[in-house]
């Protein structure tokens, strides 16, 4: 189990490494750079701002430097806002970001794994299809649509809950982001639920289980429920990407102070180091879930077990 | 029926003196667009960041809710007979938010700092009306050179490289702002940090979450704290105007940076009386590439071309929000009479007849069109003018035209290279209040002068304006400058600017003006 965990680890590298040098070339080959304005800055000004920035290298200089700096975990000073660092910008930004994405991907667990479940049980009958319908709405509806649709409706028109902003991320300006975030996830998860628990159910050892006369309770929470997850545990990691890049979508909306935003902002303003700073991180990220999921996997189901 | 009367109008003054009512808590929450890029006057860039820094700072000069010119921290000045130097008189009982004193030596290493090229100021530009200020921003000298003295600690003297009737006007731009030089001397780079940095102005830096807010609290230290009203006002960061938007009604902002202007027909039907529309310093225009086909060295084609738009559609159904059409280049500004065309006021059958006319002479026809590629910008607001004026040509001249739509830093490069680019779309905003804002940008060495428009006789009248004395005269040849650029057409001016936000009633205190300058000094929040 460790050696393949070791290994695992050691396979991340090669991708990293290839996620980089592709951001960086990507980022550089698009045309303009971060200080193309509308007002141009005089040529004195511009050479004084490359040079600070080792603009004025050739780029595989640049390439060399940034790589030596980013393996003393150094990712560089942020064009557009002067005098922060990336390592700043995503140490104050990822703790609100992981926390709106945390909770969501939390909601979409317990409330999608438990819709699943009472419409497997339920199969075919109102219940069922109504949680179906649900699902298919979640699904299809983006959630840059239904984000203002809920600040319209809670906000503004009921008046229960804030519009947007942070507050030092007070639960009533967690609700609605939240729950933007969380909506189509839950729909995902609620359909996989079903579909894997009405298969498990279906299973010769929980007929087994209920001719020894078990109550349904345990046969669902003992026996259905750890096999059924299995599907739910390999969707997990698309949908930490997913709640990635719906956090891009929900903190410009909401005007959350976490670092999604920056994936769009800092790509318009050619912020080439947040740009690199954010993919690396948030590329580490998924990379590091994915093989938690995978390690999950395998204490979950004894045949995943690595031999 | 007296007394009647008589407690009518008792309880509507009651109604009055309760509606005027300061409330308790003076917290006032703005819109500011964007996040700021820096809290360093000399290095801010962005209109968002200049809005938080009029509260944090203050320069020689200020300006009245209207706009108008007022002292800041030079209470009165005089200038030399030849025109050419300013002494300034600071104000004895001007102060750093931390107490020390302000003093004319802090305003020299101010103006030194900001013109020094390893500052790598976005606004070098402003100071160059200064006596060597050219040679110390480029580099060639060093910044001591900058003709700025302090003879004695409340006493600035600064030297002109020639007449600048507008100078005073650039005394309240952040890169003329002072700042604190043993701040910067310990803190470095951090210095313009919220919990570091000592400003002048009426207000002070309390926090600032990245991408939220900056919130600034009253400077009891600002020499006039007496007449300061606001306590708190938060600078929250409303990139997403409809989520600025959303927020206003919820209640939790009480004054937008702008409006959305898919929601302006609500706004109007719903709270017309939140919604102030007020004159900007800036003009829309369409910018014609000059250095190549079709429009190089044609100037019948681009007139005929300005002549077939209809700048009211635009306004009036494209857009809607009170803009005026642009028949000019140089927005309305006292003092200078604007260089309208001529055929703005004519009917718009002779305008088109004209306009065929010179399409014709330019040697086009409807067997024969131009073909015709705008250039803009992602945005839907461009998209919807560029789809109206390509209908207009197509529809009056027969003009064949293909819409490019780039993402900025594309579009931006692409107008600077001068090669591939045709018709383009393009704004600009005066930094000052004086017509030269906008002239220089048609000066052949401007770097953002895109059209690639060169006319000796036009630098020249600029050229001679800079070292014109008379205030008079000086106008003239800018005036004649546009005339004679209009004359020529290397763009097709379309409407100019206005200001639009919306503010809840009980935020007085302030008022519309051209540059939308507000200091939250001079505003109240009424009980409500």
């Amino acid at each position: 189990m460790l050696r393949y965990a070791f290994i695992r680890l050691l396979s991340a590298i090669p991708a990293l490494l290839i996620l980089i040098t592709l951001t960086f070339f990507m980022m550089r080959a698009a045309p303009g750079g971060p200080f193309d304005r509308e007002r141009d800055v005089s040529p004195e000004v511009r050479a004084k701002l490359e040079q600070a920035y080792h603009l004025d290298e050739s780029l595989w200089k640049q390439y060399g430097r940034y790589l030596t700096a980013l393996s003393q975990g150094d990712l560089g000073p942020s064009f557009k806002y002067g005098d922060r660092s990336v390592n700043e910008l995503i140490a104050v930004g990822f703790p609100v970001s992981l926390k709106i994405g945390g909770l969501a991907m939390l909601l979409a667990l317990l409330l999608g794994g438990a819709l699943g479940i009472v419409a497997a049980l339920k199969q075919n009958g109102v219940i069922d299809y109504g949680v179906m319908t649900l699902a298919m709405v979640g699904i299809s509806i983006p959630n840059y649509v239904f984000a203002p649709l809920a600040i319209l409706l809670f906000a503004v028109t009921l008046g229960w809950l804030p519009a947007g902003g942070w507050n030092d991320g007070a639960l009533s300006n967690l609700v609605l982001p939240v729950l933007a975030l969380a909506a189509p996830q839950v729909a995902y998860i609620a359909r996989l639920m079903r579909g894997s628990m009405i298969e498990v159910l279906h299973a010769p050892y929980i007929r087994t289980a209920r001719a020894k006369g078990l109550s349904e309770r345990v046969v669902i929470l003992r026996h259905a429920l750890r096999p059924a997850l299995l599907p739910v545990l390999s969707y997990l990691g698309p949908a930490s990407a997913g709640i990635i890049t719906g956090s891009v979508v929900i903190e410009q909306i909401f005007g959350i102070p976490g670092i999604g935003r920056y994936f769009v902002t800092a790509a318009l303003n050619r912020d080439y180091t947040v740009v690199m700073g954010v993919v690396i991180f948030y590329g580490v990220l998924v990379i590091l879930f994915n093989f938690l999921v995978d390690l999950l996997y395998g204490v979950l189901d004894p045949r995943a077990r690595p031999q | 029926m007296r007394s009647l009367f008589l407690a009518l109008t008792l309880l509507l003054s009651c109604t009055t003196a309760w509606s005027q009512t300061l409330a308790r808590e003076q917290v006032l929450h703005k819109g500011n667009g964007p996040e700021p890029e820096a809290l360093d006057p000399h290095r801010a860039e962005g209109v968002n960041t200049s809005n938080i820094l009029r509260d944090l700072f203050e320069g020689l000069t200020s300006e009245a809710p209207d706009g108008h010119l007022i002292p800041g921290v030079a209470q009165s000045w005089e200038l030399s007979e030849d025109g050419k130097t300013y002494t300034f008189h600071l104000r004895e009982n001007a102060r750093w938010s931390n107490g020390d004193a302000l003093t004319a030596s802090d305003f020299v290493y101010s103006l030194q700092r900001s013109a020094d090229p390893a500052t790598a100021s976005n606004y070098s530009s402003i100071l160059e009306p200064i006596e060597n200020a050219a040679e110390v921003t480029t580099g060639k000298l060093p910044p001591s050179r900058l003709a700025v003295f302090a003879p004695d600690a409340h006493t600035l003297v600064i030297r002109l490289r020639a007449v600048t009737p507008y100078f005073l006007g650039l005394l309240n731009h952040a890169s003329t702002y002072p700042v604190h030089r043993p701040s910067i001397e310990k803190y470095g780079a951090r210095a313009f940090r919220a919990e570091n940095i000592v400003g002048n102005g009426a207000y002070k830096a309390t926090e600032w979450v990245v991408q939220s807010h900056v919130l600034l609290s009253r400077n009891r230290q600002y020499w006039d704290d007496a007449h300061t009203t606001i306590e708190r006002v938060y600078y929250h960061a409303t990139e997403d105007l409809s989520s600025e938007f959303k927020r206003y009604r919820a209640g939790e902002i009480d004054w937008t940076e702008s409006v959305p202007v898919t929601q302006v027909r609500w706004i109007r039907k719903n709270i017309p009386q939140e919604f102030r529309v007020s004159p900007y310093l800036g003009v829309y225009y369409y910018g014609l590439n000059l250095t190549q086909p079709p429009f190089k060295n044609n100037p019948k084609l681009r007139r005929a071309l300005s002549l077939a738009i209809d700048r009211e559609v635009i306004v009036k159904k494209v857009i809607g929000t009170g803009e005026l059409p642009a028949y000019s280049w140089v927005p309305p500004i006292p003092g200078y009479k604007q260089q309208t065309a001529e055929w703005g006021a004519w009917p718009r059958e002779k305008r088109l007849a004209e306009a065929r006319r010179l399409y014709a002479e330019a040697g086009y026809s409807a067997a024969n069109p131009v073909e015709v590629e705008i250039r803009y910008n992602t945005s839907e607001d461009h998209k919807k003018i560029a789809l109206v004026i390509a209908a207009m040509w197509k529809q009056y001249l027969g003009v064949k035209t293909r819409l490019v739509n780039q993402e900025f830093k594309v579009f931006l490069r692409d107008r600077t290279q001068k090669k591939i680019t045709q018709a383009f779309r393009s704004g600009w905003i005066g930094d000052f209040n004086d017509p030269y804002t906008f002239s220089e940008l048609l000066y052949s060495k401007n770097g953002r002068n895109d059209m690639g428009y060169v006319n000796v006789n036009y630098d020249s009248l600029l050229e001679q304006a800079a070292t014109e004395i008379d205030a008079t005269r000086r106008m003239q040849y800018l005036e004649q400058a546009e005339h004679l650029m209009l004359e020529d057409q290397p763009m097709i001016p379309l409407y100019f600017y206005v200001n639009k936000r919306l503010a809840k009633p009980y935020v007085v205190g302030w008022q519309g003006n051209i540059m939308d300058h507000h200091y939250t000094k001079n505003m109240k929040v009424l009980a409500h």
